[in-house]
């Protein structure tokens, strides 16, 4: 069969270079929202002196140490964990077929939080010390995270099971879901009936997502296992158009439904997991920041990706920002202020419909 | 023979859609697979290209059993269209060339693009092309996803009853562009059909399922008021209008 007619869709061709476009007016908001966080917080750092540190060239080394080993790794904690949480937001979305899906869809928020709540209460990792700095000292983050991770990781083989047996089928596999999600929050309020005021408050204090929580050597675990999954959610773009187009025509055209269902369940359950057990619950910016992009370029996987990934990361890192900065000298968590600005903005968007 | 199918066989949970379902299809010739209600047409045609595993029998493009090709080998040579379309906040212009994710390794090439440009052009879809399949009709939906299959560069299109949503217009259109292109393309058509007006008018050769078997095939001037009384258990006569072979119904 010969259609080919030796002409390129110049129309088409300048429709995709205004998304890229897009794309690349996204990275410069970030840049500059990087630079206008690390400068922003209870000492303020000249935005020009960041900048110089950052490309390695400061005249003054009085910021070195703040920029370096608090507010750079916080910043970029926050782009981590908003572009892994974003672009598996937008994977659950596609492959469940369902646009309220998010990593929360599997109750894998919530099996953190157990996890946590189990390993402070019943394990003991967290009785809460009284510190002049910070009142809230967790005596162990290290077993809290591995237990709150293994807890994840159980929940996730359990839905995997489950849509295994029924062949993925997504309506089955958001139920169970969304059954073992107040399954593990019925079992940590359980827990906490019978914790003392301090384990609760620890349990409490723990589920407040914070990116300022990651040193380097967890950021670098994040930050491994984000870019391995968003390399293979980027690898399977056109799955995840097939998908969206309908099981059989995905089917028709290649694509192992099942198979893209279930690898992209893990994938998005082991970022979840690393995530949310190293920084506590961090929720809405998996549902909302592929929505937003959506609205910007469109339903195409090749554009919402890397778009998500962008909105993901500009999303928490200036909620965590804001969050550092609306009542100095208290620090609002990062999971409380996505919301508060995230709901807003995407109300607006709804309101507002697509962008043409 | 562009298509050879051999004592194809498919069950569904121990119970069995259809058996030894046996056929050939030429370059350019298009197929309508007719009978009445859950015979399982649709199903037949999924078995085709291996959406569902056939539980018995061979499949044979050109000479190649396709049962063992991979996925996306197998969507090299067949193209599928489904009854029923999703829509997407996606221009015309990206529906049509996921069509080329069989071929696509890791991004798409210039070929791609042009050979997407070509359908389009060919199909008279350049007006859609970079409007977004949500906002379409049903009509335009049926052409974008027959493009869709198209980029495909199949030998072979198949087609879960095409025409079964749209207008009298629309119906003609698409019915009389399919039998242009497997004219003008080297490309054979399977649809599953349920209007025996249209089918006698713009197709070459019928299949009647019954009761999970082939009751009878042939060229579909061959057709008689007995095939369909069989099948459909109604009565009928054919009659020549303006040139076009017509079924009357002559019971209810």
């Amino acid at each position: 069969m010969h259609f080919d007619n030796e002409e390129l869709p110049a129309a088409y061709l300048q429709y995709t270079r205004t998304k890229i476009i897009i794309l690349c007016i996204g990275v410069i908001i970030l840049f500059f929202l990087l630079i206008l966080s690390i400068s922003s917080g209870a000492v303020s750092i000249p935005p020009i002196e960041v900048f110089q540190t950052l490309i390695g060239e400061s005249v003054s080394l009085k910021w070195n140490k703040i920029i370096l080993s608090i507010r750079l790794p916080q910043a970029l904690t926050a782009i981590v964990a908003g572009a892994g949480l974003g672009c598996a937001g937008l994977a659950m979305q596609s492959i469940l077929r369902n646009p309220l899906a998010s990593p929360f869809t599997f109750g894998i928020a919530h099996a953190a939080a157990f996890g946590a709540a189990f390993s402070i209460i019943i394990l003991g990792s967290g009785v809460m010390q009284n510190s002049s700095i910070n009142p809230y000292v967790i005596d162990n983050p290290f077993a809290t995270t591995f237990v709150a991770f293994i807890s994840c990781l159980l929940a996730t083989a359990v839905i995997l099971l489950i849509s295994h047996l029924k062949r993925a089928t997504p309506e089955v596999t958001v139920l169970a879901g969304v059954a073992i999600g107040s399954l593990c929050t019925a079992a940590t309020m359980f827990l906490q009936l019978f914790a003392d005021d301090t384990q609760l408050a620890a349990v409490v204090f723990w589920t407040f997502g914070d990116v300022s929580r990651a040193d380097w050597g967890e950021l670098a675990i994040m930050a491994v296992v984000t870019v391995l999954s968003l390399v293979y959610f980027y690898y399977h773009r056109w799955d995840y158009n097939a998908i969206d187009a309908g099981d059989e025509t995905a089917s028709s055209l290649g694509v192992h439904v099942a198979r893209i269902r279930i690898v992209g369940m893990i994938v998005v359950s082991v970022i979840t997991a690393v995530i949310m057990s190293f920084l506590g619950i961090i929720g809405f910016v998996g549902l909302i920041s592929p929505h937003i992009i959506r609205r910007i370029v469109g339903d195409d996987h090749r554009f919402t990706i890397p778009g998500t990934i962008i909105m993901g990361a500009i999303l928490l890192l200036a909620s965590d920002t804001v969050g550092r900065v609306i009542i100095v000298p208290h620090v609002v968590p990062v999971s409380v202020v996505t919301s508060f600005l995230g709901a807003p903005m995407f109300l607006y968007l709804l309101v507002r419909g697509y962008n043409r | 023979m562009i298509l050879t199918v051999g004592g194809l066989s498919f069950q569904y949970k121990s119970r069995e859609i259809f058996n030894d379902v046996t056929f050939e299809l030429g370059r350019n010739e298009v197929l309508a697979i007719m009978g009445p209600n859950g015979v399982g047409k649709t199903t037949l045609l999924r078995c085709l290209n291996l959406i569902l595993k056939p539980t018995g029998g061979t499949i044979m493009v050109e000479e190649q059993n396709i049962m063992h090709l991979a996925k996306r080998d197998v969507a090299k040579r067949l193209g599928y269209v489904p009854q029923k379309q999703e829509s997407g906040r996606m221009t015309a212009f990206d529906a049509i060339l996921l069509g080329r994710r069989p071929h696509i390794t890791w991004d798409i090439s210039e070929k791609d693009l042009k050979i997407v440009h070509g359908v389009i052009k060919r199909l008279n879809l350049e007006h859609l092309s970079l409007q977004y399949i949500d906002q379409m009709s049903g009509g335009e939906l049926q052409k974008v996803s027959i493009a869709r299959a198209l980029v495909q560069e199949p030998d072979l299109l198949l087609l879960d009853e095409p025409t079964s949503s749209l207008d009298l217009k629309n119906q003609l259109e698409i019915l009389s562009e399919i039998r242009n292109i497997t004219r003008f393309h080297s490309v054979s058509v399977i649809m599953t059909m349920h209007d025996l007006n249209l089918a006698l008018r713009f197709l070459n050769k019928f299949i009647f399922l019954k009761s999970g078997m082939i009751y009878s095939a042939g060229t579909c001037k061959d057709v008689t008021p007995e095939m369909i009384h069989d099948v459909y258990g109604v009565q009928t006569a054919i009659r020549e209008m303006y040139g076009y072979p017509v079924v009357i119904p002559l019971t209810g």
